[in-house]
């Protein structure tokens, strides 16, 4: 073996052992913040579900700004914790839409008049302690009716009926989101994170009123009958203006702010799209693909050994190899399964395939033309690499504008076809042409077939 | 040798064969669109006593709900409905569910229940054809620049999406003529088909274009025309072999074990991936030599038989 012979298969090898590992049921990775936990990602079609699109509301030629549309994402999926289901997924699809993703659900009217509900953002006294953030309470707006600026005196301390405090406590609101005119994030001197906010003029007298009479209580956030944050009144607010602190991160500021700022959308959406695929259905169409799809591959590396002999049984093990690598990088990435995701997969498998066969015809030919073995070997990936690189290329050049046209424009099917046809190009010319070309040479090295019809089937 | 390029005419009667059936099927009664792109509800619901009502029933309950153009399918199970209609929201929809229950006095199970509006899918189609016009156009480009080196270079490129092209008609054909007479529907699984299709053909054309490349160089005293098919004769068991494998043991076993969502998938890929090679021989190869020997210049002239000499 020549040293280059030995390092592409200690590669491989090591390339197998990394493949075999992340398929073990148990893998998964931690660095630092990095958690992946290895499992095969099913897209909707696949497992079932619900898929939503919003779209939004406005005329075509209006502009939506990204942060806006980033700003309705966060609205959404903070609306769709109210469901309970965990895994839901929201991604915006080119500038005007979002799309959601629901497993498992399959009762639109319910997923959607969650996502419709208007956020109800309050602003309720709580005295001298806080309720835990996240707590689930209930607001009583009543005080705020004819937009009177009547400090309400009820805290959950003094619950009129004296109810069990297992109960959702009631807490009656001073002010509601729609007093808000302004909410940004800033930092302070020192460099944290606040929330600065600014009031409408009846926002501002229900303040100035309140603050000035409560410093030292809490007034407490609640968004959609959670408590969201619970801030101490530091000084009386009585110019319309103030600040929330805490130990806020930029993200969490930001996300706090975006709570505030919108207790509903910033731009309006209505529901342009809506599929609900059975589990059933979905899982059944599964399986039995899955082992066609095995009994498919079955009858290939049959075929291969039969036709190609030896180098064909190699191909069976490049090819097997190819799977493992492919189905790895899905794990890692990760890739989303989906239908078209497994077209793009299955057509990369017959690309792998195809420079496999393009590899040996020729080296059939070499052979056929008196050639030594050894030379029929390396001739045959001399000659056949021109053909396995340039149209290899071609798909490459063409799943990458697929894939760029996908994400832009949000079509989903596309970007998926795109993302696993270009993963399997680039690890099918791997597999040929270091897997086989290197297995073969290492076994070319030892034996030295002189049969040759019944190595090469010649 | 097997002399292809001589009977190449011949091969494309047969393209325009398969071609004009679909094509005028699809002028008359226009694609076969599912409302993945023309926009509307599917409903699929099961009936839990096991016995769904008359679909003139459901019509007549659906056209007293003042939604009228629906569509009431029976399925292969007595208990199964596929109602269409025109776009419905959740509202809308849950509605009828209440409507069906109360009026038929079942319990009523959604299936599947797609609502697409009507903008969405023309986009997502519109946008796919873009991105497929613009992949061809950059397969060109690296074509014309892989086959520098020989005369040429850029008819190469152009060859093969003609030929892709070719590919993609032949499927349209298909899922015209299954459309008349197996209901098949151009939804999002045929735009995958279709995308592999494209995928697949650009791939291989090039593959056969590369032996004629290489055998410019080596034997550039032959007639293009015995080049062109003298490459096509050496290429021929690597293109057998690959249709065979790659194609059509994993599609066949698809289409008759797996599931039946995925059938028509499977035929459409299968007709469409042979294609993909046939059209690499047939197609993409002889067009070569139409364009070497400008024989449009003889196609309207006279009565002469048009198999060429060579």
């Amino acid at each position: 073996m020549t040293r280059k012979t030995t390092t592409y298969f200690v590669i491989i090898l090591l390339v197998v052992g990394a493949v075999i590992w992340v398929n073990l049921p148990s893998s998964s990775i931690h660095i630092g913040n990095f958690v992946r936990d290895l499992e095969t990602k099913l897209g909707l079609d696949l497992r079932g579900g619900m898929q939503v699109v919003l779209e939004v509301d406005l005329p075509a030629d209006s502009e939506v700004t990204t942060q806006s549309m980033e700003d309705a994402k966060t609205i959404f999926e903070n609306r769709a914790n109210g469901l309970g289901v965990s895994e839901v997924v929201f991604q915006v699809a080119g500038n005007r839409r979002i799309v959601g993703e629901f497993p498992g659900l399959t009762n639109t009217e319910e997923v959607i008049s969650v996502l419709r509900q208007v956020g109800q953002l309050a602003f309720v006294p709580m005295g001298k302690t806080p309720i835990a953030e996240g707590t689930t309470v209930n607001v009583d707006l009543a005080q705020l009716t004819g937009g009177t600026s009547t400090i309400p005196t009820t805290t959950p301390e003094a619950n009129p009926d004296g109810t069990a405090t297992t109960e959702t406590p009631t807490l009656s609101a001073i002010m509601t989101g729609s007093d808000l005119t302004k909410v940004g994030v800033t930092q302070d001197q020192l460099g944290n994170y606040e929330i600065a906010f600014e009031l409408s003029d009846h926002g501002k007298q229900v303040f100035a009123d309140f603050t000035s009479a409560h410093v030292g209580d809490i007034l407490g956030i609640v968004l959609d009958n959670k408590v969201i944050s619970t801030p101490q009144i530091q000084s009386a607010i009585t110019e319309g203006s103030g600040v929330i602190q805490g130990s806020f991160t930029l993200d969490t500021a930001n996300a706090l702010a975006i709570q505030l700022r919108y207790g509903s959308l910033p731009v309006p959406f209505v529901v342009a799209e809506s599929r609900v695929v059975g589990p059933t259905l979905g899982s059944e169409s599964l399986q039995k693909s899955l082992i066609a799809g095995l009994i498919g591959l079955f009858i290939v590396m049959l075929f291969m050994g039969l036709f190609y002999r030896v180098p064909g049984l190699i191909a069976d093990l490049a090819i097997i190899i190819f799977a493992g690598i492919t189905i790895s990088v899905y794990k890692l990435i990760p890739v989303t399964l989906t239908m078209a995701g497994i077209a793009g997969f299955l057509l990369s498998t017959g690309s792998a395939l195809d420079a496999n066969i393009l590899i040996f015809e020729r080296m059939k030919e070499e052979l056929r033309n008196g050639r030594s073995v050894k030379q029929a070997v390396g001739l045959g990936f001399q000659r056949a690499w021109p053909s396995i690189r340039d149209s290899n290329i071609a798909t490459l050049i063409t799943s990458l504008i697929l894939f760029w046209f996908g994400s832009q424009y949000g079509a989903t099917i596309v970007k998926g076809f795109a993302v696993t046809l270009f993963l399997g190009i680039a690890i099918s010319l791997f597999t040929a042409l270091m897997v086989t070309r290197t297995l073969l040479t290492i076994l070319f090295d030892r034996v030295k077939p002189t049969n040759l019809a019944r190595w090469f089937g010649i | 040798m097997i002399d292809i390029l001589g009977k190449r005419y011949w091969f494309f009667a047969l393209s325009l064969l398969i071609i004009l059936p679909g094509m005028i099927l699809w002028a008359k009664n226009g694609l076969p669109l599912a409302i993945d792109f023309t926009g509307g509800s599917i409903l699929e619901v099961s009936f839990a006593s096991g016995q769904a009502p008359d679909n003139a029933e459901v019509f007549n309950l659906y056209q007293s709900q003042g939604i009228t153009d629906v569509q009431v399918q029976p399925t292969g199970e007595k208990d199964v409905l596929i109602i269409r209609t025109p776009f419905l929201d959740e509202t809308q929809q849950a509605q009828m569910i209440k409507a069906m229950e109360s009026t038929y006095n079942d319990k009523v199970t959604i299936r599947t229940a797609d609502s697409v509006g009507p903008t969405v899918g023309q986009e997502v189609a519109s946008r796919a054809a873009m991105a497929v016009a613009i992949a061809g156009l950059a397969v060109v480009l690296y074509v014309t620049y892989a086959f520098r080196g020989i005369p040429h270079a850029l008819r190469y490129g152009i060859c093969a999406i003609i030929a892709m092209l070719h590919d993609i008609l032949i499927v349209m054909s298909l899922v015209n003529i299954g459309g008349k007479f197996f209901g098949w529907q151009v939804d999002s699984m045929f735009l995958t088909a279709l995308l592999t299709v494209i995928g697949f053909s650009v791939q291989d054309k090039i593959v056969v274009f590369d032996r004629i490349r290489e055998n410019t160089a080596v034997l550039r005293r032959l007639p293009f025309e015995t080049l062109v098919n003298h490459s096509i004769v050496q290429t021929l068991q690597r293109s057998i072999n690959t249709q065979l494998m790659t194609v059509e043991f994993m599609l066949l076993s698809l289409a008759l074990f797996g599931g039946v969502t995925l059938r028509e998938f499977a035929v459409i890929l299968l007709v469409g991936l042979l294609s993909g090679t046939y059209s690499s021989i047939f197609i993409a190869a002889p067009s070569l030599v139409v364009w070497e020997k400008k024989e449009w210049r003889t196609w309207f002239k006279s009565n002469k038989p048009r198999t060429a000499t060579s």
